[in-house]
């Protein structure tokens, strides 16, 4: 950030207009990077211990393909807003962004309250993290996604109120942007998570 | 929800008790604390320590407050040491008991290992890599304030674990079954987890900060293959950070899940699987122990060209070299284990790959040799530590050829001759690199030099004390003694050889020491660095004077070749001439955010080291905090340096 001046240095979109923003944005990408290192650990992890059920529930026992296909709509279609919010912002349309945040966040909340209640029910039926090993593996893999999610739901809630405040500056587009970037981030793990845990858990 | 509110002790109560020399320790830390406190406070200094250091967002300050903590650590490491070859002195000595050794053994290694060889070495990059590419600083130097203070919490944290709760007991490869609950309950085991947990988040982020400076960073003219190798080893190493660091962020996690949750990843019982601790510690730790050795070797590559008087011999096999090794780090973790149970093929495969490093490393060997080749050679003190170390990382790397030879292996194992290889290459490449760096940047770092003939004093009795401790090692190897025991009888015939060791780990002390007498004395009486050129340097930090200002290039350098201060000297024949005038230059401001936010994460791994979930869900809530309140407040977070000030410093320099 030192040696970064605040003039535009390109008449490309707003957050990428400042050394500062693009410098930040390429950082966020490498940052990406270094989570999708975190997340195959956790799916190697995951994979190891599928079958380690210690006599406790297996996959096919346990996995709803009903609740985890809306699980996976409400995600997919929430990136897809997420997107469209950000082409608002490309516009400068201020209204048009927050609109289409606020339906991203929801649906982002409605996944979660899935999850949260698919969690509950497991827990409830003595499937709990200490069952077994693949139990464990579960809960962290898929939790430590949704701990993402949440806390995406808590930084994008943040973005949006300085927007409201601020408009579309370079930081705050930038903010926007790479807020936007994170989603679409969590939504990939997702698709993994829905094609290793869930549907190879329904077959095997 | 009863168990948030529970503030258990743990067994053996909440301050270690027993062992006079703990209550020596307690004493010590107490007066000490109480001296520092009474220091900046007799002498006014709180402002300027808050002001000038606890919240500067400088790299360089950075990189000299993380070069601090490393010596302070291996000071630390160094006594652990030393405890160990006092006890281990003579066959059937009780001067530490069994449970005290092993605790001894773990800190000693955890510590060397990550508190004391990687914030050295990511102090020396603070130093010097935005200097050698021409930057005003790193990319994010906020984030790197945070890097530190996180890097700092976590080295705290582990540290007080010796007076409070217990030290971690079961080795710093922390291996399952051994450290799972059932075996080793208690905070000891917590403490290692959380303490690297929270040094490790801001060792990522280092990664990330330095590849983002150095892709966007550079300045005008200085392509990839026009770079300082210093500056090229520091990038591979981030790139390999930001791949292995994850992995021990999650085999922490998990095994943390584990003894406070009851999980079964590593647990014998309910399907875990305990080699799988193994295979995800070495996955991150193999490339953590190139991290730790590809800056040591950018290191010696400025220093041996700088003293050679000599362009560097074969520059591009020197970084493809280094990318080959960066790769090939991360297909040799099984090596650390090959009498765990794999088949022969897979033990095969490591063998080879591990064998296969020995050829990038022997380039960069013969490299370094033909630089020196026909060279105008001083022997300033850097050097000398550039020197000494291509004998002694040959011994340590044909050594290292021998353990990947995979039957032999089963003989070597788990001995002496192992610890001493690891000790070759860790003393003879890292801490030699870091001494070389140390004394080669020092100048730039202070303003004045190290004195030579004390410098040496201490190179000399430590260079001799680290080969009479170590080379005995390989024979006691072979002869049969195992590591991690804490004593031996004497109808074995290991006491002479190893009382040898540890006479030559003494004298490794007091050279430690000399050096430290070197650093008071020079402080007083070094010789100013007036030109800010003190070793006539090739990398552009040597066209700057020494300290730098602290926005580093009043006016952005424009590289034109290889070793681009070396041509702009003698290419040019002009220096510092300056005809365009000054602008004013953005710079971040100072920010207590890292500090705070660091102090709330140590809270937090306190409180889930013993177990108190409220103590540790309010650090997190803090962090939490801390990380709204700068994403709110971060749109006034810079200054400009007015011209004036420039022509200041410009006019003083």
């Amino acid at each position: 950030m030192a040696a970064i001046s605040e003039k535009a240095t390109s008449s490309g979109p707003l957050e990428y207009s400042t050394e500062e923003g693009s410098l930040k944005i390429f950082g966020f990408w490498i940052f990406l990077g270094a989570e999708i290192v975190l997340f195959a650990t956790l799916f190697a992890t995951y994979l190891v211990l599928h079958g380690q059920t210690a006599g406790g529930p297996t996959s096919k026992e346990l996995f709803e393909v009903r609740d985890f296909m809306i699980e996976t709509l409400l995600l997919l279609t929430s990136s897809f807003t997420c997107g469209l919010a950000v082409l608002e912002m490309r516009k400068g349309n201020k209204k048009g962004y927050m609109a289409w945040m606020a339906i991203t966040l929801l649906l982002g909340l409605g996944f979660l309250g899935m999850e949260i209640r698919e969690f509950v029910t497991y827990v409830s039926e003595g499937a709990g993290l200490s069952r077994s090993a693949f139990l464990s593996g579960f809960f962290i893999l898929v939790g430590t996604h949704g701990a993402h999610v949440s806390l995406g739901v808590l930084w994008i809630l943040c973005v949006m109120a300085q927007i409201a405040k601020r408009g579309f500056t370079p930081m705050t587009a930038r903010k926007a942007f790479i807020t936007g970037l994170y989603w679409h981030f969590l939504d990939v793990v997702w698709i993994f998570i829905f094609t290793a845990v869930y549907l190879t858990g329904v077959v095997t | 929800m009863s168990s948030l509110f529970s503030f258990k002790m743990p067994e053996h109560g909440f301050f270690v008790t027993g062992e006079p020399m703990i209550y020596m320790a307690d004493v010590l830390i107490v007066l000490v604390t109480l001296g520092i406190i009474f220091v900046l406070t007799y002498f006014k200094k709180w402002r300027w320590l808050w002001d000038e250091w606890l919240t500067t967002v400088d790299h360089k300050r950075i990189g000299i407050m993380y070069i601090i903590s490393a010596l302070l650590m291996l000071f630390r490491g160094g006594v652990d040491a030393l405890l160990m070859r006092t006890q281990l002195a003579w066959p059937g000595l009780n001067f530490l008991n069994a449970q005290h050794y092993d605790e001894i053994f773990t800190t000693h290694g955890t510590i060397m290992i990550l508190f004391m060889a990687m914030p050295f070495i990511v102090g020396l990059m603070n130093v010097a890599v935005p200097l050698q590419i021409g930057a005003r600083d790193v990319a994010f130097p906020e984030l790197n304030a945070v890097s530190f203070w996180l890097f700092f919490a976590g080295a705290m944290l582990f540290n007080i674990s010796f007076v409070i709760g217990g030290s971690p007991d079961a080795g710093w490869t922390s291996y399952t079954p051994l450290a799972g609950n059932e075996l080793d309950p208690g905070p000891g085991e917590n403490y290692y987890l959380l303490g690297l947990q929270i040094a490790g988040i801001g060792t990522l982020m280092t990664g990330i900060n330095f590849l983002v400076t150095i892709i966007k960073m550079r300045a005008p003219g200085m392509t990839l293959m026009k770079m300082p190798l210093f500056t090229w080893s520091t990038l591979i190493t981030s790139v390999i950070i930001i791949f292995a660091f994850p992995v021990l962020t999650v085999a922490l996690a998990l095994l943390t899940i584990d003894r406070l949750f009851g999980a079964h990843f590593f647990t014998v019982t309910a399907g875990g699987m305990p080699m799988m601790w193994a295979n995800l510690f070495w996955i991150w730790g193999h490339p953590e122990v190139y991290i730790v050795i590809l800056p040591a070797f950018g290191i010696f590559s400025e220093v041996i060209s700088t003293f050679a008087r000599k362009r560097l011999f074969g520059y591009r096999a020197m970084v493809y070299s280094m990318v080959a090794i960066s790769a090939l780090s991360f297909i040799v973790w099984l090596h650390h284990f090959f009498t765990m149970g794999q088949g022969p093929w897979i033990n095969s495969f490591f063998g080879v790959s591990t064998m296969l490093i020995a050829i990038p490393t022997g380039v960069k060997v013969f490299n370094w040799l033909l630089t020196l080749h026909k060279g105008r050679i001083e022997f300033t003190q850097p050097m000398l530590w550039a020197l000494a170390f291509i004998p002694s990382f040959l011994i340590g790397g044909v050594t290292g050829v021998m353990l990947a030879a995979v039957p032999a292996d089963y003989q070597y194992h788990n001995s002496y001759f192992l610890i001493s290889h690891f000790h070759y290459v860790l003393i003879g490449g890292t801490v030699f690199g870091c001494f070389a760096g140390l004394t080669y940047w020092w100048p730039k770092m202070f303003g004045h030099k190290l004195d030579e003939r004390l410098g040496k004093w201490a190179f000399w009795v430590f260079n001799i004390g680290f080969h009479l401790c170590f080379i005995p090692m390989y024979l006691v190897g072979l002869q049969g003694m195992t590591r991690r025991i804490y004593t031996y009888p004497a109808e074995t015939g290991w006491g002479p050889i190893n009382m040898v060791e540890t006479i030559g780990a003494f004298i490794m002390g007091i050279g430690f020491l000399i050096f430290c007498y070197c650093v008071y004395y020079s402080a007083r009486f070094g010789e100013r660095d007036v030109t800010g050129d003190a070793w006539d340097g090739r990398t552009l930090e040597w066209s700057l004077s020494s300290p730098a200002p602290h926005y580093n290039f009043a006016h952005i350098p424009k590289v034109e070749a290889l070793d681009a201060w070396w041509h702009m000297k003698k290419e040019k024949g002009k220096k510092k001439e300056k005809p365009e005038p000054y602008k004013p230059i953005h710079m971040p401001n100072n920010t207590g955010m890292p500090i705070v936010m660091s102090a709330f994460m140590f809270v937090a791994g306190f409180g889930f080291v013993f177990e108190w979930y409220l103590l540790a869900i309010g650090g997190l809530i803090g962090v939490l905090l801390c990380m709204l309140w700068r994403s709110f407040n971060d749109y006034d977070s810079h200054h400009y340096v007015s011209v004036e000030e420039i022509k200041k410093h410009e006019m003083a320099s």
